[in-house]
C-alpha cells in the first residue's frame, strides 16, 4: 500500500470520529450551541481547549520557527502560554460568573450600551475573520501536501467537515471533537519526537533530551547536544542557536502574545463551558497542561531536525566533504518534489554545500574550498516538522498520523473562531439588538444559519485570501490586546468605568493599533501604500509588537473620559460586586 | 453591611493573591528569560545557561505551577469567605 493511501485511510477515520461524535454530541437549545449546556468537565475543556488554540501554526510551523533563529524565538512559547495566566486570574473566573454566552455580551450588559456591544462585536470579527483565514489556508495546505489533492479541493473538504459537526452540534459538538482532534495531534507529534531523541541523545522525553549530551555514535558524543548544535552553526556562518539579540523588543513582543492571547474571544468563550467559577480557574490549568505537552516537545523537535539536516549535509563534519548528490537521504527527495526542500549544485562537484553565503566571514573559506554560495538552496522552516518520521526512519503509519494531526489541528481551531463569529452575530446582533423578542428556537435557527454562513465566508476567504495574509496575524493579535483585553478587565476590576470610558478606550486602542500598522505595512495592508519604512519604527517597535502599547492607549483613554462623565448606575456596580464573587454561578445557568 | 465587607475583604485578599502570583510571572518570562539573562548567565544548564532553560522551559513549567497554586488558594479563600459554590 502506498503512502498516499494509507494516509487516505487514517485520515478519513480521523473524519468518521469526528462525524460520529458530532452525531452523538448534537446541540437541541441555544445554551448547549453556545456554550455546550455549562456541563464540561475542567479536565475536558482543557483538553478542547488546548486543540482549540493550537493551530496548525503551533502544530507545523512552531518547531521551524524556533530552529531557524534558537533562543530569540522562545518568545513564541512564552507569549502563547503566558497569556493562560492572565486568563486564569484576570477574567476567566469573573466571565463564568457573569454566566452568558459571548465576549460582547458581557461589554454591552456592564456598559450597559448597544453601542458598547457592537464595537466589541466589530473588534470581536475583525479578530477571529482575520485568524480564520489563516487556519482555512492550513487546513487546505495540510491536505493538498498529505492527500496530494488541489488546495481548493482540500479546502471544500476542511469547509464541510466543519459544517458537519459545528452546524449540528454547536459548542457541543465543537468540544468533543476537540478532545479527540487533541488526542490525534499529540500522539502524531510525539511519536517521532520521542524517537528523534531517543536517536540522539539517548533520552525518551524531547524535552529533557534537549538539554542532555549526544548519544554514543552521533557528532559529538557525550557532548551536550545545545553545545553541539551552536558549534555546527556557527563552524557554517549561523548565528549561534543560544545567542540574544534584542532583548527590549523580545519582551514587548513576548507582552504582546500574551495579552492578545488572553484576548482572544474564541479561548474565552470556552471557559463558559464548565458548571463552575472554580473550575474556570483549574480548567485554564489543564489547558496549559496539554498546550504544555507539545509546546515543551516542540524546541527539542526544532533543535533536533536542524541537527540532523546539518549533519546529513555534512555527514563527516564541516572539515571534511559535503554530501555528495547522488548520496542524500530517500526523504530529501520526496520532500523536494514539494518543493520545501531544494538542493542545487552550483560549484558543480556532486556535493552539497550548506552554509551561510550572506556572512562576509565565510567569504576566505569558501573560496578557499572553492564553494559558489549556499546550496541547500530551499529549506523550508515546516519540514522540520513534516519530515520528522522519515528522518527518524519510523514506519509509513506514522506519516499517515502526521497528516491526520495536522489537519486536526487546524480545524479545531477553525471550528472555535467559527463559533466565536456565529455566536456573535446570532446571539449579539440578532437577538440583543434588532430582534429581542425572538424566540428560543428561532435563535437556535439563527445561530446555525450564522454558523453556516461564516464557514462559506471563510472558505470563500481561504480560496481567495487576501494579499497581506501574513500581516493580518499580527493584526489579530494587536487588537485582542488593544481593544477587548483591557475593556474586559477593567469591566472587573474597576466599579468605576462606566460606558463612555469603555467605549472611548476600544476606540483609541482599535485606531491607534491600526494606525501604527498601516503607517508601516500599507494602509489597509495594501502593498505600496506604507507611509514609512521598518527604518522609521517609533522607537525601533515593529509593528507586530504593538499591542501592548495600544493597550496602554485604551487604558488611558478609558479613565479619563470615564473620570470626566458620571459614574455608572448602582446596578452596574452591583453586578461588578457579583461579578467577583463565585457563589451564585450555577443559577446564573440559565438566564 | 457585614456581608459587603466580607466580600471586599476577599476581593482584597484575591487582588493580593494576584499580585503575588503576576510578580513570579513576570520575574520568570521578563526577568530570568529575557531582561535578566545576562546577570544567571553563569548558570549552568544542560550545556547553556540558565536564562536560555527558562526561555525555552521553565517559564512554561512556572506558569503552570502558578495556575494552580492560585486555583487552589483560591479554592480556600472561597471557603474562608463564605463565597464558594454550594
Amino acid at each position: 500500500m502506498d503512502q498516499t493511501t494509507l494516509n487516505f485511510i487514517v485520515v478519513g477515520a480521523s473524519f468518521a470520529l469526528y462525524f460520529g461524535i458530532a452525531f452523538w454530541a448534537r446541540a437541541a437549545s441555544t445554551s448547549e450551541f453556545y456554550a455546550a449546556g455549562r456541563g464540561v468537565n475542567p479536565i475536558i475543556n482543557g483538553m478542547a481547549t488546548a486543540a482549540d488554540w493550537m493551530s496548525a501554526a503551533s502544530f507545523i510551523s512552531m518547531a521551524g520557527l524556533i530552529a531557524f533563529v534558537g533562543y530569540n524565538n522562545s518568545l513564541f512559547l512564552m507569549g502563547w502560554t503566558g497569556g493562560y495566566v492572565l486568563m486564569a486570574m484576570l477574567l476567566a473566573p469573573y466571565l463564568r460568573k457573569f454566566g452568558k454566552f459571548t465576549v460582547p455580551e458581557f461589554v454591552g450588559d456592564r456598559y450597559y450600551s448597544n453601542a458598547a456591544r457592537v464595537v466589541a462585536v466589530i473588534c470581536l470579527i475583525v479578530i477571529s475573520v482575520t485568524y480564520v483565514i489563516g487556519q482555512m489556508r492550513g487546513a487546505g495546505i495540510a491536505f493538498s501536501r498529505f492527500l496530494e489533492i488541489d488546495i481548493e479541493l482540500g479546502l471544500y473538504t476542511a469547509g464541510f467537515v466543519v459544517f458537519v459537526y459545528a452546524v449540528l452540534g454547536g459548542m457541543k459538538g465543537i468540544t468533543y471533537t476537540q478532545v479527540a482532534q487533541y488526542c490525534v495531534l499529540i500522539i502524531a507529534y510525539t511519536i517521532p519526537a520521542i524517537f528523534i531523541s531517543l536517536n540522539l541523545t539517548g533520552n525518551p522525553i524531547p524535552g529533557l533530551g534537549l538539554f542532555s549530551t549526544m548519544a554514543e555514535g552521533q557528532a559529538g558524543a557525550g557532548q551536550h547536544l545545545l553545545v553541539t548544535l551552536d558549534g555546527l552553526l556557527t563552524d557554517l556562518g549561523f548565528r549561534e542557536y543560544t545567542a540574544t539579540t534584542n532583548p527590549w523588543l523580545m519582551a514587548l513582543y513576548t507582552l504582546s502574545l500574551m495579552i492578545g492571547t488572553a484576548g482572544l474571544p474564541h479561548v474565552i468563550i470556552r471557559f463558559f463551558t464548565v458548571p463552575k467559577v472554580a473550575d474556570a480557574r483549574t480548567s485554564a490549568g489543564w489547558a496549559l497542561v496539554f498546550i504544555a505537552l507539545l509546546y515543551l516537545t516542540a524546541p527539542a523537535v526544532g533543535a533536533m531536525a536542524r541537527m540532523n539536516i546539518t549533519t546529513t549535509m555534512w555527514p563527516a563534519g564541516i572539515e571534511g566533504e559535503a554530501v555528495a548528490v547522488d548520496e542524500l537521504p530517500d526523504w530529501f527527495e520526496t520532500w523536494q518534489v514539494t518543493g520545501l526542500l531544494g538542493v542545487e549544485d552550483k560549484n558543480g562537484d556532486g556535493r552539497i554545500q550548506y552554509y551561510n553565503d550572506a556572512n562576509p566571514d565565510m567569504d576566505a573559506l569558501a573560496a578557499e574550498r572553492g564553494w559558489e554560495g549556499n546550496e541547500l538552496v530551499t529549506f523550508n522552516r515546516d519540514i522540520l516538522v513534516l519530515a520528522n518520521p522519515e528522518i527518524a526512519q519510523l514506519p509509513s503509519w506514522v506519516i499517515a498520523l502526521i497528516a491526520a494531526g495536522g489537519i486536526a489541528a487546524a480545524l479545531s481551531t477553525a471550528a472555535g473562531l467559527l463559533l466565536a463569529i456565529s455566536s456573535a452575530i446570532s446571539h449579539d446582533l440578532i437577538k440583543s439588538v434588532f430582534n429581542p423578542s425572538i424566540s428560543e428556537k428561532g435563535e437556535l435557527l439563527a445561530a446555525r444559519i450564522s454558523m453556516a454562513v461564516a464557514i462559506c465566508v471563510a472558505v470563500y476567504l481561504g480560496l481567495n485570501p487576501p494579499g497581506f495574509a501574513a500581516q493580518v496575524v499580527a493584526l489579530a493579535f494587536g487588537l485582542a490586546a488593544a481593544t477587548l483585553f483591557p475593556t474586559l478587565m477593567m469591566g472587573i476590576f474597576s466599579k468605576r468605568m462606566n460606558s463612555a470610558g469603555a467605549i472611548a478606550g476600544m476606540l483609541a486602542g482599535l485606531i491607534s493599533t491600526c494606525l501604527y500598522l498601516f503607517l508601516f505595512l500599507g494602509w489597509f495592508f495594501i502593498p505600496g501604500t506604507a507611509s514609512f519604512d521598518s527604518s522609521q519604527y517609533l522607537f525601533g517597535i515593529p509593528p507586530t509588537h504593538f499591542g501592548p502599547i495600544g493597550a496602554v492607549f485604551n487604558f488611558a483613554a478609558a479613565f479619563l473620559v470615564s473620570r470626566a462623565t458620571a459614574a455608572p448606575p448602582e446596578h452596574i456596580q452591583a453586578l461588578v460586586e457579583s461579578v467577583r464573587i463565585p457563589r451564585g454561578a450555577a443559577a446564573a445557568v440559565d438566564h | 453591611m457585614s456581608d459587603n465587607s466580607d466580600n471586599n475583604a476577599y476581593w482584597k485578599a484575591n487582588l493580593r493573591l494576584m499580585g503575588f502570583c503576576l510578580v513570579i510571572w513576570a520575574l520568570a518570562s521578563f526577568g530570568f528569560a529575557i531582561l535578566l539573562r545576562p546577570l544567571i548567565s553563569g548558570i549552568a544548564v544542560g550545556g547553556t545557561d540558565l536564562g536560555f532553560w527558562f526561555a525555552q522551559q521553565g517559564s512554561i513549567l512556572v506558569f503552570l505551577v502558578l495556575i494552580f497554586f492560585y486555583a487552589i488558594r483560591m479554592n480556600a479563600l472561597d471557603k474562608e469567605y463564605g463565597v464558594d459554590e454550594e
